[in-house]
């Protein structure tokens, strides 16, 4: 198969790989799908394809640690071909799933589906969350020992409630038997109770069920506490409380093992973007307040949050076609993960490097991944993009089949050029 | 686009009132020669319950004065929508069997009056109804005569005609009333 | 801010009524000068209580939620207004009730509706029918979720009117249940853009939405001192969940605190006026002697009810026609 991969030179541009600490104007040679070298060319080698990158960014393959592919189960809402094809759009090269499909990715067979519909795809990696119950029913242990052979990156409940705190000790220390990661997105469901935006001055005006901080932070606390127990590795994913964080810091700083991440909207929108009952912005957990969305991007920037991630959910167009309790939660949202990244780099809240140090080393952290750099022998996952290309968010123009959007019709500095996964070219807007 | 005019004066109140007179006549006359003896009057908001409580005192009426406000019985209500401000209707007298006299201010088109008639006969079924304009003017539009008129003056079509008052009275020409009735 | 216009037509004219926000003091006024003009309709020695303002349309009750005493009255303010009236209670149950939702909008436009009045347990039920429906459709908010019913708000004010005159020296005191209340963030909305002097809320915390002094109030838990001096009080209803959902003990402590008694009464102005929005729970939310009392205006606000909403529908409509024979001859 290999053989077959032409080689790629990409020239001119500014490496960017955080990993390494490289920022610099370096050259990136490809060969037989990985990293040959980065700077001048190595003697001998004659790239088939050469791509001039000059005023642009090289950097590795973007990770997203949160996406739905919809698929099995719910292709009316996307395929993994038609979701890795957005991800290629979005520079994004490796998508980590979570298990609320159907059937549930509860077994390695669901699992190798996935594996085989995304290879024949051949856009991005699609690699597997597995779920920690089964059925994710939050009753009984799921058979994480055969998901962790079939090459799940780590295990989780995608949100939705465990029986009780038993189960989710249980669930930990079993999980942490064989070393495998619980990622959890922290939510009391009874606090929560109906809530579906945040519990604050929207909810008040709009007498909207409202979603507290607590219904979070409760759970973060309860989920630190059986880390602390169990010696369990949890990943707290799609945070969006500025507390949470807090907790989960001080948390670290004891020596409990924990991650971060944040979904990009969440760095941007806030809960009076919900306002006029805008169902596009209806997410779960909700949108917070502005001192929180502040709050999270101080924590990005000084890696408290160590990724951030799409949360990826398209939907059909009737999803959204609801009043706003009743319809459907989540963002169409690789096409936005680099833009909205990018945007803290224009709103100076990040510098270029830490931007795509959290869209591709710290999320490959978190999942222990190989990925999300760019040192020599590695798997050729790239992207390049033009940091001053100027566009503009067109629902139509969206490559996944969800067209949920929020941020339709935002403007945006920053457009990928190129996309290289494992060598090949999956996207190139030149072609 | 409606021609704007500038409004001029037609005929100042002393005017006015000596039609009012000569109206009052006629009813007398109309009265007596139909055996009516206690009849009942209704004057149409503004400019014909201006007119009204003049020929009320004239006539020395003993029901109190009616008076009706047609807004919500305007036939061009899906043209031009409601004005929110309505004196309301007041009938403080049984309509049943009653011989009314209905007085309005301008007579043109003739939809005022059948509105005015609707909404009379939403009381009760008057035994009949005579009605009395202070101005008559042509381009009626529907099967509708006034029985007493104080004036029909020779204007033309585009003319507008229009009472203002109470106090003192005066026939302005040339300007569209506000709601844009036309009587 | 795009939906404070939504329900104006482009000159500033009613074309939905969905929520008192956004509209301003002339509007609610106009609301308030036509509604009383419609209530000489009923009081008069006519024979026909009805008028033919609105013959020839038809007006939809879309009750997603079940409230005969609601969508009677909207029945009967279409009635008296010659309109022609279609009631549709869709039960909520069996499917997805969004599904219904927008199912139910398509087949009701191929009937040439002229009006929606819609009821619905989900807040922005109404803004959604508006902005999804043909656009030659009016929707009325009959109530949505725990957002809003404006007309309930609006006949609560032409109430006050009736009694008090000018609204701008008034102290308006709302008991119970404030959270879960769309009649109350309706008259707390109506209630200041009406320049009353002060409206209070009077609640225990869990009635109390998160940080209600946002929503322009002055907040209480004690009944004693949120009703002192007041001119108006209104009491909301409370209901039975609320017991089960560990938000009071019970009904008889709730009355204890929280229950209007004619003792309590004595606290108010002397001229003060009691408002329920109906139907009231005895010996809950205030005895039968302040219910049937002198002070107690309940019934004045059931018939005040059909004169509210006659108004909108006649402003909804009437403004439609405007607007479109604007367009037509423009």
């Amino acid at each position: 198969m290999s053989d077959s991969i032409p080689s790629v030179s990409i020239i001119n541009g500014r490496l960017v790989d955080p990993a390494n600490q490289v920022d610099d104007m370096l050259d990136l040679h490809i060969s037989q799908g990985h990293i040959l070298a980065t700077g001048d060319k190595p003697a001998g080698f004659e790239p088939d394809k050469v791509i001039d990158a000059s005023g642009k960014i090289v950097c590795p393959g973007l990770i997203d640690l949160s996406v739905r592919l919809r698929e099995p189960g719910l292709e009316s809402k996307g395929t993994i071909a038609t979701e890795t094809r957005a991800a290629a759009h979005a520079g994004i090269t490796t998508l980590i799933t979570l298990p609320d499909t159907s059937p549930v990715t509860d077994s390695p067979a669901v699992m190798e589906l996935i594996r085989r519909r995304a290879k024949q795809s051949g856009h991005a990696r699609v690699l597997c969350l597995g779920a920690l119950t089964k059925n994710l029913d939050g009753k009984e242990l799921s058979e994480m020992a055969a998901l962790q052979n079939a090459g799940c990156v780590a295990v989780t409940n995608a949100g939705r409630p465990l029986g009780n705190t038993l189960i989710e000790r249980r669930a930990l220390e079993y999980a942490s038997t064989f070393g495998i990661k619980v990622f959890i997105k922290p939510e009391d469901r009874h606090l929560r109770n109906k809530g579906c935006v945040n519990e604050g001055i929207i909810s008040s005006r709009l007498g909207l069920p409202g979603y507290p901080e607590a219904a979070e932070t409760v759970a973060v606390a309860r989920d630190v506490a059986l880390a602390e127990a169990t010696g369990a590795y949890i990943h707290f994913q799609c945070i969006s409380a500025a507390k949470s964080v807090n907790q989960i810091n001080r948390a670290c700083h004891d020596g409990i093992q924990l991650s971060v991440d944040v979904a990009a909207h969440q760095l941007h929108l806030t809960e009076m973007d919900a306002d006029d009952f805008n169902t596009g912005c209806h997410v779960d957990p909700p949108l917070r307040t502005l001192r929180d969305r502040d709050a999270l991007r101080e924590a990005v920037a000084s890696g408290s949050i160590q990724a951030i991630c799409s949360d990826h959910q398209p939907h059909e167009p009737d999803a959204k076609d609801h009043p706003f309790p009743d319809s459907a939660t989540g963002i169409s949202a690789l096409e936005t993960l680099l833009p909205l990244t990018l945007k803290l780099v224009d709103e100076k809240v990040l510098d270029l490097p830490t931007a795509i140090a959290r869209l591709t080393i710290g999320p490959a952290t978190i999942a222990n991944l190989p990925f999300g750099r760019l040192d020599n022998g590695r798997s050729a996952d790239v992207c390049v993009f033009d940091p001053d290309a100027f566009w503009q968010l067109e629902a139509d123009k969206m490559i996944s089949q969800g067209k949920n959007s929020p941020f339709v019709n935002w403007e945006f500095h920053g457009k990928v050029t190129q996309t290289l996964f494992e060598g090949r070219i999956t996207y190139d807007s030149d072609a | 686009m409606v021609e704007q005019v500038t409004p001029t004066e037609f005929m100042q109140e002393s005017a006015i009132l000596d039609l009012i007179d000569g109206m009052a006549s006629q009813l007398k006359l109309h009265l007596q020669q139909n055996r009516i003896s206690d009849p009942a009057m209704i004057g149409i908001h503004t400019g014909g319950v201006w007119i009204a409580e003049k020929l009320h005192e004239k006539l020395a009426i003993s029901d109190p004065l009616g008076t009706l406000n047609i807004s919500f019985y305007r036939d061009d209500f899906s043209r031009i929508g409601i004005n929110p401000k309505v004196n309301p209707s007041n009938i403080p007298f049984e309509v049943e069997d009653k011989h009314i006299i209905l007085v309005d201010d301008v007579l043109q088109t003739g939809r005022t009056i059948r509105a005015a008639m609707n909404e009379i006969f939403d009381f009760g079924r008057p035994a009949s109804i005579l009605f009395a304009t202070l101005i008559e003017k042509d381009g009626r539009e529907l099967p509708i005569e006034a029985g007493v008129v104080g004036l029909k003056p020779m204007l033309k079509q585009k003319d507008y005609l229009s009472l203002t008052g109470p106090s003192p009275l005066s026939l302005v020409i040339g300007r569209k009333t506000p709601d844009g009735d036309e009587s | 801010m795009r939906h404070h216009n939504h329900q104006l037509t482009e000159d500033g004219k009613l074309k939905h009524f969905l929520s008192i926000e956004g509209l301003n003091k002339n509007l609610l006024t106009e609301i308030l000068d036509l509604a009383e003009s419609f209530t000489s309709l009923a009081d008069q020695g006519r024979s026909v209580k009805k008028v033919p303002l609105l013959r020839g349309k038809t007006i939809t009750n879309l009750f997603f939620e079940n409230s005969t005493r609601t969508r009677t009255t909207f029945e009967l303010a279409a009635k008296r207004l010659s309109a022609d009236v279609l009631n549709l209670n869709i039960s909520t149950s069996a499917t997805s009730k969004g599904e219904s939702l927008l199912d139910t909008l398509r087949n009701l436009e191929a009937m040439h509706c002229d009006m929606f009045v819609v009821r619905h347990a989900s807040s922005g039920a109404a803004h959604f029918i508006a902005s999804h429906c043909a656009p030659h459709i009016s929707v009325v908010n009959a109530g949505d979720g725990s957002h809003s019913h404006p007309t309930q708000a609006m006949l609560d004010m032409l109430t006050i009117r009736q009694h008090k005159e000018d609204f701008t020296p008034l102290r308006v005191a709302i008991v119970g249940d404030i959270l879960h209340s769309r009649v109350a963030r309706s008259q707390i909305l109506a209630l200041n853009t009406l320049g009353v002097s002060e409206v209070r809320v009077i609640a225990p915390r869990t009635l109390l939405p998160y940080d209600a002094r946002s929503m322009g109030v002055h907040v209480f838990t004690d009944l004693h001192e949120g009703i002192r001096d007041v001119d108006v009080i209104i009491m909301l209803r409370l209901q039975k969940e609320r017991m089960t959902g560990a938000l009071l003990p019970s009904e008889h402590e709730y009355f204890n605190l929280y229950g209007l008694t004619e003792d309590k009464l004595h606290l108010a102005k002397p001229d003060v006026i009691v408002m329920h929005p109906g139907p009231i729970n005895r010996g809950v939310e205030m005895d039968s002697a302040v219910a049937d009392g002198e002070h107690s205006v309940i019934l004045e606000q059931v018939s005040n009810g059909i004169a509210i909403r006659m108004a909108v529908m006649s402003m909804c409509l009437g403004s439609r026609q405007e607007s479109q024979r604007k367009e037509e001859t423009a």
